[in-house]
Order: C-alpha cells, then sequence, then structure tokens
C-alpha cells in the first residue's frame, strides 16, 4: 500500500497542483485537467449501454489508431527477431549488411512518411509502413546481440549433442537472445505509439492523431489534450502488459533481489540509450 | 578388448593472420573399451584441440580419428561431452530435468525421454532436483546435471574437458568418486582431459602424459591400482605415490623446455622492440632537425 502511495502521491500532487495553477490563470490553452476529464467522458464514454457507454468515436478512431500500433508491432517484431537471428548467428552476413542496418537505422522515420505517401495507398497501409520501418530497429538490433551472446559453450554444446537445427535456433538461440529481444520489443512499443501519431497527421482524418489536430484546430483544447491524456494512458498500459508477460516468459532469469518490480531494468535503460 | 577410439599420428595447426600455431603433432594412442584414460599435459599444450578433434567439432590437419572402427567426421551420433564450464554448458532457461532430457529430443519420445533423464538424475545423485533451475544448485551439483545428461545420452564415448577444475577439493573428491561408480556401473569408455597430475592417476586405467605445445604423447602408462579406489587409501597406496611424481617428473621436463623456449622468444622480442625505438627515436631526431 506505501508502495502504491508512492507510486502514486507525486502524480496525484501534481495533477492537483496543475488543476489550481489552471484555474487562476484561466487560459483557454491550457483548461485544468478536471474540464479535461470532463471532454474525455463526453468524447468516448457518453455511449449507449449496449455499447458498454463508448462513443462511437471509441470505434471509429481509438480501435483502429490501436489496432495499427499494434499490427505494427507485431510484424516489426517477427521481421525483426528472424532477421535479427539469422543476421545475429553469421558474421558474414553481419559484416556485409553492418554498414546498411546502420544507415538504414540513422535515417529519422518521419522522414519516410512522404515516400510512404507515394508507395503506399493512403491510410492503413501507409501508417503500418511508417510504424513498421520506424520501430523494427530495436528489435532488430537487440535482437543481433542477443543472438551473438550465445556463449562458444553452448554452441559446442548443441553440436555435441548433434541438435537439430530447429531446435538449436528455438531452444537455444531465441531463448538466450530472449532478454534482449524484450528490451527491444519494449523500447519498439513506446516508439510505435510515437509513430502511429506521426503516421495520423498527415492525409487522413481517421485515429487518434488525426482527431487530436482537429481538436487543435477546431480550438477544441480540452478534446487536444485529452487525446494527449489517452496516449499516455495507452502507452503506460501497454508497458505494464509487456512488463508482465516478460517476467513470465523470463522468470528462468536468475532473481535479483535488490531490484525493485515495475522499474525499468538495466538491459531496458541500455536499450533505449542505445535506440537514440 | 575392442578398440573403442584410436587416435592416430594426429596434428592440428591454427592459419591465423599472425602466423600458424601448431597446438597438436603427431599424436597417437588407443583406448579400449571400457577403458577410463586420462590425458594429462601442461596448461596450454593443446588439449582442448585434442579434444575438440577427437569430438569431431574441429577437423584435424593431419592423421585420423577412429571411434568403434568409424573415421569421425564432424560430430559422432553417440559421443557426449562434459565441458569444464558447467554454468555455461548448461541451459539456464531450463530445468535440470528438460536440461538433461535436451539431447534426446532428436532420438527418443517424451515417456521415454522422461524416463531417461529420471534414471541418469538418480545415477548422479540428484533424484530429487529434477525441477529446479541450474542456478538454483550448487557448482558441484550442477557438474552433475552435466554428468547425467550426458549418460543419458547413452555415448559409446564420453570425453570430459577439465570436468572437476571449477569445484572445490571436498566437491572434486565427490564427483572423482561418482564417476569412477558410473563408469564401473555402465562400462562407460572414458577419456578425462586434466591438468591435475593426482586426478589423472587417481581415476584414471591409464595415464598420457603429454609435452608441452605442440603436444604429443610422452608416456602411456598405466595404472595399477585396483578398480575400486578410495580418496584416502588409494592416495596413500605406493603405486599411486610412484605414479604421480612419475607424471610429475615427465611433465617437468616438458615444463622447463617450456620456459626455456618462452625466455628466448622474449629476449628476441625485446631485442626487437629496442631496435624498433631506435630506430623511432632516430627518425624523429630527423624530422625535429629538419624542422629546425
Amino acid at each position: 500500500m506505501s508502495g502504491f502511495l508512492q507510486r502514486w502521491g507525486v502524480f496525484v500532487v501534481l495533477v492537483a497542483l496543475w488543476e489550481a495553477a489552471a484555474r487562476f490563470a484561466e487560459d483557454a490553452y491550457f483548461p485544468p485537467p478536471s474540464r479535461i476529464a470532463e471532454a474525455a467522458a463526453e468524447l468516448w464514454f457518453s455511449g449507449t449501454a449496449d455499447t458498454l457507454f463508448l462513443t462511437d468515436v471509441v470505434f471509429d478512431h481509438v480501435v483502429p489508431s490501436v489496432q495499427r500500433l499494434l499490427i505494427g508491432w507485431v510484424i516489426a517484431g517477427v521481421v525483426g527477431v528472424a532477421l535479427g537471428l539469422a543476421l545475429g548467428r553469421s558474421e558474414r552476413a553481419m559484416q556485409y549488411c553492418g554498414p546498411l542496418l546502420t544507415f538504414m537505422r540513422s535515417i529519422p522515420p518521419p522522414a519516410l512518411v512522404p515516400v510512404f505517401l507515394l508507395i503506399f495507398t493512403l491510410g492503413t497501409q501507409m501508417q503500418l509502413a511508417t510504424i513498421v520501418f520506424g520501430i523494427v530497429w530495436p528489435i532488430l538490433l537487440n535482437t543481433v546481440d542477443g543472438a551473438r551472446s550465445v556463449d562458444r559453450t553452448k554452441v559446442e554444446t548443441s553440436a555435441v549433442f548433434r541438435v537439430p537445427r530447429t531446435q538449436w535456433i528455438f531452444g537455444v538461440v531465441l531463448p538466450a537472445a530472449a532478454p534482449k529481444i524484450f528490451a527491444g520489443l519494449r523500447v519498439s512499443l513506446s516508439l510505435s505509439l510515437v509513430l502511429m501519431v506521426i503516421s495520423e497527421l498527415v492525409g487522413t482524418d481517421n485515429g487518434i492523431g488525426a482527431q487530436m489536430l482537429l481538436a487543435q484546430r477546431e480550438f477544441e483544447f480540452p478534446d487536444m489534450w485529452a487525446e494527449i491524456v489517452l496516449l499516455g494512458v495507452l502507452g503506460y498500459v501497454f508497458n505494464t502488459v509487456l512488463l508482465a508477460v516478460e517476467h513470465r516468459a523470463l522468470a528462468w532469469q536468475p532473481k535479483q533481489e535488490h531490484a525493485p518490480t515495475g522499474t525499468t531494468t538495466t538491459p531496458a535503460a541500455v536499450a533505449t540509450a542505445g535506440a537514440k | 578388448m575392442t578398440t573403442m577410439l584410436e587416435v592416430a599420428d594426429l596434428g592440428h595447426t591454427y592459419q591465423a593472420k599472425s602466423g600458424a600455431h601448431t597446438a597438436i603433432d603427431g599424436l597417437s594412442f588407443r583406448v579400449d573399451a571400457g577403458e577410463l584414460v586420462c590425458v594429462v599435459g601442461p596448461s596450454g599444450c593443446g588439449k582442448s584441440t585434442l579434444l575438440r578433434t577427437i569430438s569431431g567439432l574441429i577437423r584435424p590437419t593431419r592423421g585420423d580419428v577412429t571411434l568403434h572402427g568409424d573415421a569421425v567426421r564432424g560430430v559422432p551420433e553417440d559421443l557426449a561431452v562434459v565441458f569444464q564450464d558447467y554454468s555455461r554448458s548448461l541451459f539456464p532457461w531450463l530445468s535440470v530435468q528438460r536440461n538433461v532430457e535436451f539431447p534426446l529430443k532428436r532420438t527418443l519420445k517424451r515417456a521415454e525421454r522422461r524416463a531417461r533423464a529420471a534414471e541418469a538424475l538418480d545415477q548422479v545423485g540428484l533424484s530429487g532436483a529434477g525441477g529446479k533451475y541450474p542456478w538454483q544448485l550448487s557448482g558441484g551439483m550442477q557438474q552433475r546435471v552435466a554428468i547425467a545428461r550426458a549418460l543419458a545420452y547413452r555415448p559409446a564415448l564420453l570425453l570430459m574437458d577439465e570436468p572437476f577444475a571449477s569445484v572445490d577439493a571436498q566437491t572434486r573428491f565427490e564427483l572423482e568418486d561418482l564417476l569412477l561408480k558410473v563408469k564401473r556401473e555402465h562400462d562407460t569408455t572414458v577419456v578425462v582431459v586434466t591438468h591435475d597430475i593426482d586426478e589423472s592417476v587417481y581415476l584414471g586405467d591409464r595415464v598420457l602424459v603429454l609435452t608441452k605445445s605442440p603436444a604429443s604423447v610422452v608416456a602411456d602408462l598405466p595404472v595399477n591400482l585396483p578398480a575400486v579406489r578410495d580418496q584416502i587409501t588409494t592416495r596413500e597406496a605406493e603405486e599411486f605415490v610412484e605414479l604421480r611424481a612419475e607424471v610429475a617428473r615427465l611433465l617437468n621436463v616438458g615444463k622447463t623446455e617450456a620456459i626455456t623456449a618462452k625466455r628466448r622468444s622474449d629476449e628476441a622480442q625485446a631485442a626487437k622492440w629496442v631496435a624498433a625505438e631506435r630506430a623511432a627515436n632516430r627518425e624523429r631526431a630527423d624530422r625535429e632537425a629538419v624542422a629546425d
């Protein structure tokens, strides 16, 4: 309980301060949190009982956005892990592709939005392309790193017992790389939120990003802020869920007693630093 | 006695940018079925290279390895290795039971695998630990798991690379006796590579003494100790004491030569450095003179 208070106390105090400051300032650009909450309730939770009080906006904009984000993340995950395992276990392949990868990941993904606009049909296809291209790198590079980390003794042990190829990849390389892969997945998940919004700012009126821009243009500032808060909530929820999955999947790792739960672990911090 | 392993005129030379390095040269020996042979040599003499060529992990640049009559090209079907570094050799994401089952996946059905693994764990005295992860066990117990994994595989030849070098003395004695027990019960053919003279005599039916790198066999000593050995009385036996002295002497000859060779090469290296340094100084002086 005290841990819960500790974690949320500062947050609550800050919101209260913001509320007080915003009410005092009476600035139209910065509505108080209570006003934002009202706008959010109006926007998303004023529906009828048969849709669990969710409005059409939720189904028309929030759901498609989240869908694109998750589909993009899954595609990037599959591509990144598959390619990463292949590259990580082949020194030759990495020598050929290393510079190319470094170059490709150096391109700011939003810069490619105009290109994707040309190549793909407007809307979902182009948005998925933006998300996937933007977030595949942390997964790919972390997987390469993880796949390389299989030590010589494990390689030789597997060779001596003539472990078949599939068992080698899924039974040795993949679990050995798993901690790094999860670190990459986590970085990519937060990046995917960024790219989802960016991809919705151009050429569409569908999605959270588009709705946010629309609210801003129509001077509906509480709505705009509500969308921002929604993005924050989504990011928080995704990260929490992924962390829980990670804890289960990596339960075999020796426990580190001193690391409090819920805080970011060192590999993730390293991966974040590496992704920048 | 049938011959299980035959190594004939084996040699291996590593090619590197810095030049070729011959790790083993003209090694020949033979291991009968059911025998436990210890290979002892000074550290860095090419023992690991020998083990890797026998197990087919690397291909020797000359000579032949034959296992029960078949030439070794690549890793043979029925060979197991216990490595020194048990913490890396075991898979940390698998439970002890699953670690032992791991190499059996290729050939056995699930139920059979289970039974085989349980039996092997029982043999090494770990019947209750199947559900634990390796890191929850002590070092000695982890090496027991690695031994169980090798046993469950039922190899024709069991190779061990410094298997007890990373555990404490007390545990080493226990594991040595465990190995002897298992070997007696199953008639397994075992080759143990070690740098520990006492261990080689205590474990072996024969001790092969290698020279410094490039390794070749200097002596092939039969150990005439009873099959059932005891950590206290065996080590006090006259035969044991004599043999360990003999092995130590043989190893020392190699060592003295190695030290002399190293000193010589060090001196040559130092002379080269001095010459290079002088040349660099001269060049710098010349350059400064020009600049002035």
